[in-house]
């Protein structure tokens, strides 16, 4: 037998190596274990060197004497075949594992075993952990802004009367159906304006004003990225479409915005959206500042949408444009009934990867003094009375927005299993 | 002689430098079958296309049922939709079932209404035989059933003219049977066709004139009986001698 076989698991010993193996796994582990999660480490008695190193040796021999070919064992053969196939495999299995098991605990104890949540000031919190207190006390601030604590019943049925708006298109009978894109594209987000218009701005209906400054935190997120989002995605369509225009004019006026908004940055532009814009207005004339940040972002993710929905109609094989015309449609019916059905049907990954960066860009409206959920995150950690928690309000905020983004590529996901056709 | 549907007088066309339609003259009459062979790369296929304008003509005059094609045509759209096209790779549409493919140009392009469009459809579809696939999508039917069906779409907008691009081309061998004797069954009912294509049985069954074509011109244009039997040049002749 070669001497660089001896440790290997083939069909003869494998009932002897595979046990082996196992408890050598078993105990790697567990040294790793008990270490980091309750801080006894059973190997003190060897070599401090050792000590360190072994779990990764015993491990490593561990699962060397079990790789087998085929054992018969369901369990150990998926893992000798995706995470055991090799020793380097095996280590980067083991250092993986290891890492876990270091990181877990203190992240643990750190969020929940020695967080405290009691209590309404900064001394209630005295443990190591993290202090929710902070953000229990400024939850209110952070949902919604400076917005009078007492008037908050108005952004909440504000926004329960634009999302079930948003649901209305899924009740429309048949003969309302083919209104729907009209209905989504035009008139829903026109109610969804005057719903916040009228409800959290007030003004009129015996509701006191609210000025947009005082709008913020995670609400001002969801304003900001609602709208932008159903204003970029019709402009981007028709960009995309001019972009791919036979006639010259409308075909350079698109390239060129595209060209324009696409390389300059979202920062410069929402500051020139708040400062130099209003400068070419007449001096009567007054935009609201939310308004202007609003458009400046939607032009600006127009731009980026145009490109990728104008990748789903190249990716369209030229039949179907044949085909449509063929029948004897013209351009807008062509586009509307054959082309852009399936062109945006394979953009859909890609348009929810502009939209997620859309949400994740929202907090940059910092610039001109609008604060949403991060904005008042700044805004809190700075306040005297309670310095020092601007971790846990940075975690909380990386909670709530990998939240919304982990539901719009869920929902990303189920559009492309819903509108999926064979070809 | 009645008067001709089609008028293709003095066509040439160009891609780049490279001239496909060298100086083409045909005349249709309404009713005639002719079917265009010939090899790859002869303008064939082009020539259809040209037909109903999807592709344009840089010189010469093509005239479809009293409307001449040029780039002032305004009502292109209404043209085409008495020009029937079939094509190799059906381009059915992939969204849409068999029966909406049908329906959406009658609906949309001819205001037709939709009860009167799904009957006319459904009329269509069991004349090629696909009736019972209706309501499946394009993906979950056969490459026959598939071209079958984009017969019956072309033909929902109740053309005066059918053009077909090698409509078998794509096919396995076992289908091309049904989809030739759904053409067959059309020309039977008098339909005016244009047909690209290699199948010889076909063209002898049903054509009135067989046109063979190469290098983008037309060589040989000839009654159906004279042609196969009687060639004249050689050309048309060795190309016989191969596909035969």
């Amino acid at each position: 037998m070669n001497y660089k076989n001896i440790l290997k698991a083939d069909e003869n010993n494998y009932k002897t190596f595979l046990p082996i193996g196992l408890v050598l796994i078993f105990i790697s582990l567990t040294d790793v274990f008990l270490n980091s999660f309750l801080k006894i480490n059973i190997t003190s008695s060897l070599p401090e060197n050792f000590s360190f190193f072994s779990p990764l040796i015993l491990g490593l021999i561990g699962l060397q004497l079990i790789r087998i070919e085929y054992s018969g064992i369901k369990s150990i053969d998926l893992l000798n075949k995706n995470i055991n196939n090799n020793n380097f495999n095996a280590l980067l299995t083991l250092l993986i594992i290891f890492c876990i098991f270091k990181a877990f605990p203190p992240a643990l104890s750190w969020m929940i075993l020695d967080a405290n949540i009691s209590g309404d000031t900064k001394d209630a919190c005295t443990g190591t952990g993290a202090c929710w207190t902070y953000i229990k006390v400024w939850l209110r601030r952070f949902m919604y802004g400076m917005y009078p604590n007492e008037l908050h019943w108005r952004i909440n049925s504000a926004f329960i009367l634009v999302i079930g708006l948003g649901f209305a298109g899924y009740f429309f009978k048949d003969n309302l159906k083919k209104y729907l894109a009209l209905y989504y594209v035009i008139i829903y987000p026109l109610i969804a304006f005057l719903v916040i218009y009228y409800l959290i701005s007030g003004g009129s209906f015996g509701l006191t004003w609210v000025e947009t400054g005082a709008w913020g935190g995670l609400s001002l997120t969801f304003i900001v990225s609602f709208f932008c989002l159903i204003f970029c995605f019709p402009l981007g369509m028709i960009l995309a479409l001019g972009r791919r225009s036979n006639l010259p004019t409308i075909r350079y006026i698109s390239v060129g915005y595209i060209e324009f908004w696409r390389g300059v940055p979202l920062i410069t532009v929402l500051f020139m959206s708040s400062v130099m814009f209003p400068m070419f207005l007449p001096q009567d004339f007054f935009m609201d500042k939310l308004v202007r940040v609003i458009i400046a972002i939607t032009l600006f993710e127009g731009a980026y949408c145009a490109e990728v929905i104008r990748g789903g109609l190249q990716a369209l094989p030229r039949g179907q444009y044949d085909a449509a015309k063929s029948l004897g449609m013209g351009y807008w019916k062509m586009h509307i009934f054959v082309i852009l059905p399936q062109a945006l049907k394979l953009v859909i990954p890609g348009i929810c990867n502009t939209f997620l960066a859309l949400v994740k860009d929202t907090p940059l409206i910092f610039v001109v003094g609008l604060s949403e959920l991060a904005g008042m995150l700044a805004l809190a950690k700075t306040n005297p009375k309670w310095l020092g928690f601007a971790m846990e309000g940075y975690v909380f905020a990386a909670i709530i927005f990998w939240i919304i983004c982990y539901a719009m590529s869920k929902y990303s996901y189920n559009l492309e299993a819903k509108y999926k056709t064979e070809r | 002689m009645s008067e001709s549907i089609i008028e293709i007088k003095n066509v040439n066309k160009w891609f780049g430098d490279f001239q496909v339609l060298k100086d083409i003259n045909l005349e249709v009459q309404a009713k005639q079958k002719i079917v265009v062979c010939g090899p790859s790369g002869s303008g064939k296929s082009t020539l259809i296309r040209c037909i109903n304008r999807l592709e344009e003509h840089q010189q010469g005059n093509i005239i479809v049922d009293g409307n001449e094609l040029n780039e002032n045509t305004k009502n292109i759209e209404a043209i085409r939709a008495e020009v029937g096209m079939v094509f190799q790779q059906f381009n059915l549409f992939p969204h849409l079932s068999i029966l909406d493919n049908c329906t959406l140009a009658p609906i949309w392009v001819k205001k037709m209404p939709k009860k009167d469009a799904e009957e006319l459809a459904m009329q269509q579809l069991e004349k090629v035989q696909i009736a019972d696939q209706a309501v499946k999508f394009p993906g979950q039917l056969s490459g026959g059933q598939q071209q079958r069906c984009a017969i019956a779409r072309a033909l929902c907008m109740q053309p005066k003219i059918m053009l077909f691009d090698e409509p078998t081309s794509a096919l396995d061998p076992e289908m091309i049977k049904e989809v030739l004797d759904a053409m067959v069954n059309l020309a039977n009912a008098g339909m005016t066709m244009i047909v690209v294509t290699h199948e010889m049985g076909f063209a002898k069954e049903v054509a009135d004139e067989v046109i063979f074509m190469d290098e983008g011109m037309i060589v040989e244009k000839a009654k159906t009986k004279e042609f196969f039997d009687n060639p004249k040049s050689d050309r048309t002749k060795l190309f016989l001698s191969q596909i035969l």
